[in-house]
């Protein structure tokens, strides 16, 4: 069984393919940890609630709003954040769009769009849709990034 | 950030789990069972939770799983509303947790916590109201099987102590027609105004509801009289409508008439979509 009492422990985190150790509260939410212990700030703290999608990360390949997981619950599964997408295609794409405009939201968008793409390289409009629609961008650029997305989608089917 | 400590513990076993909350119960400490988390987490940062320990039912197996056993569906507790959908498994359920909040949230919400939540919606249980469904409770005493409504008052009432392992449905409830429908004040991702599921099941329609009152609902009144033959579709509504077993909520996402409103076009919708014919 795993546990944590209340003290603050020392436990290993597996992000982008490394394994980190921090220490963390029960309490401490995975958001919170990544940007304050490990210093990945790609992961953007906004709404705390889960309604924006800002602070997005992947969890065994899937997309998790991090402001809504323990650090605890998340040992031994593998985290992916924004950071490991540097200078990647669909960051590329991003720009190429112009998909961007203050970037707050930038990171949540393309986290969800590149577990879109692994996931429903043949993904259509109503799926791309539901998929968006956890992510808000407060610059109201959303058609740049539909048409960003659709564009990573297409890359990825012809990848 | 959570502004209280709290303990953790993820048991792999049904009776380590009960055993562990039996054990931090003793020392006098407030437990509570953790799936998904969301509420959890969403309510403690704003201190409308709290707890000493928290223990997490994802590390157990039972509450994983998801399959066709013999002649029903098993779904586990702890399994996350999209898994639900992606499985195809029972399509009124999929159809209806589809509608719960956004893509990436269902990826952390579990039926279960959907199911036991304080919020007044628990869109995930109108379909399991509709297939007559039984849960599967653990308990110091062992586990115990038992149809959903016997534990239902509004809302579901699960001893201390004891968690929901699994929901089982009766095979048969899959092939059946059905229908979900949401109703949001604006957008898409929204707490409902209305939500209704409906299945078709001997040439009757049974309709189950969330958002229109302050709890979900399924009632033999209102479906008596969705199922009156000798009434127009029109008469049918009003009638079903007059029928509700609580007053239709009146908040800032809809005043009582424009629900009332939105109820009526919704019925519409699901009965003409079922083509259940007027008389
Ligand atoms: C962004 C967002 C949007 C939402 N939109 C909707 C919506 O449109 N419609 C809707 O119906 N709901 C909606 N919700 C509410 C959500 O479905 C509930 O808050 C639900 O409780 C979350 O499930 P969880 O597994 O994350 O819960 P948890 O936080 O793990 O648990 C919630 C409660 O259930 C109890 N519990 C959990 N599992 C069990 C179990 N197996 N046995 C006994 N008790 C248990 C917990 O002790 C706790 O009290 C939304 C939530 C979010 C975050
Ligand atoms: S900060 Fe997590 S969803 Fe908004
Ligand atoms: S680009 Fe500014 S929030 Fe989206």
């Amino acid at each position: 069984m795993i546990q944590n009492s209340l003290a603050k422990t020392v436990v290993k985190l597996h992000v982008n393919g490394e394994t980190h150790e921090v220490m963390v509260r029960s309490a401490d939410t995975l958001l919170h940890t990544l940007r304050e212990q490990l210093g990945l700030t790609g992961a953007k703290r906004a709404c705390e609630n889960g309604d924006c999608g800002a602070c997005t990360v992947l969890i065994n390949g899937e997309t998790m709003h991090s402001c809504l997981s323990l650090a605890i619950e998340t040992i031994n599964q593998p985290i992916t954040t924004i950071e490991s997408l540097m200078d990647s295609p669909i960051q590329r794409i991003f720009v190429e769009k112009w998909a961007i405009q203050c970037g707050f939201c930038t990171p949540g968008f393309i986290l969800n769009c590149h577990a879109l793409a692994k996931k429903h390289p043949n993904a259509d409009e109503e799926v791309i849709e539901e998929w968006m629609q956890s992510n808000l961008c407060r610059c109201t650029g959303y058609q740049e990034i539909k048409d960003a997305v659709k564009a990573a989608v297409q890359a990825e089917k012809q990848a | 950030m959570i502004p209280f400590d709290f303990e953790y513990y993820k048991p792999e076993t049904i009776p380590e789990a009960i055993q562990t909350y039996q054990e931090l119960r003793n020392q006098g400490k407030k437990v509570i069972y953790y799936s998904g988390g969301t509420e959890f987490i969403t309510f403690s940062r704003i201190n409308q939770m709290a707890a000493d320990a928290i223990i997490d039912i994802k590390g157990i197996r039972e509450c994983h799983v998801l399959e066709q056993q013999g002649d029903q569906f098993v779904i586990g507790s702890a399994v996350s509303l999209n898994k639900i959908t992606e499985s195809s498994i029972f399509p009124l359920l999929g159809q209806t947790v589809k509608q719960i909040a956004d893509h990436t949230s269902r990826n952390k919400i579990t039926i279960g916590g959907n199911i036991n939540s304080r919020l007044i919606y628990r869109e995930g249980i109108l379909p399991l109201l509709l297939s007559d469904a039984k849960v599967k409770l653990a308990r110091s005493e062992g586990e115990l099987v038992l149809p959903l409504t016997n534990i239902l008052d509004k809302e579901l009432k699960i001893g201390s102590g004891e968690f929901l392992v699994q929901i089982l449905v009766k095979k048969s409830y899959g092939s059946l027609p059905f229908a979900s429908l949401k109703k949001t004040k604006i957008t898409k991702v929204s707490y409902p105004v209305v939500s209704i599921a409906a299945l078709v099941k001997d040439q009757r329609i049974r309709t189950a509801f969330s958002g229109v009152c302050e709890y979900p609902f399924r009632s033999d009144q209102v479906e008596a009289a969705l199922n009156e033959t000798s009434l127009s579709m029109a008469e049918k509504i009003n009638k079903a409508v007059s029928l509700l077993p609580a007053q239709i909520i009146d908040d800032i996402q809809a005043s009582r008439e424009y629900r009332t409103f939105v109820l009526k076009n919704a019925l519409h919708e699901i009965m003409d979509s079922l083509e259940v014919a007027p008389a």
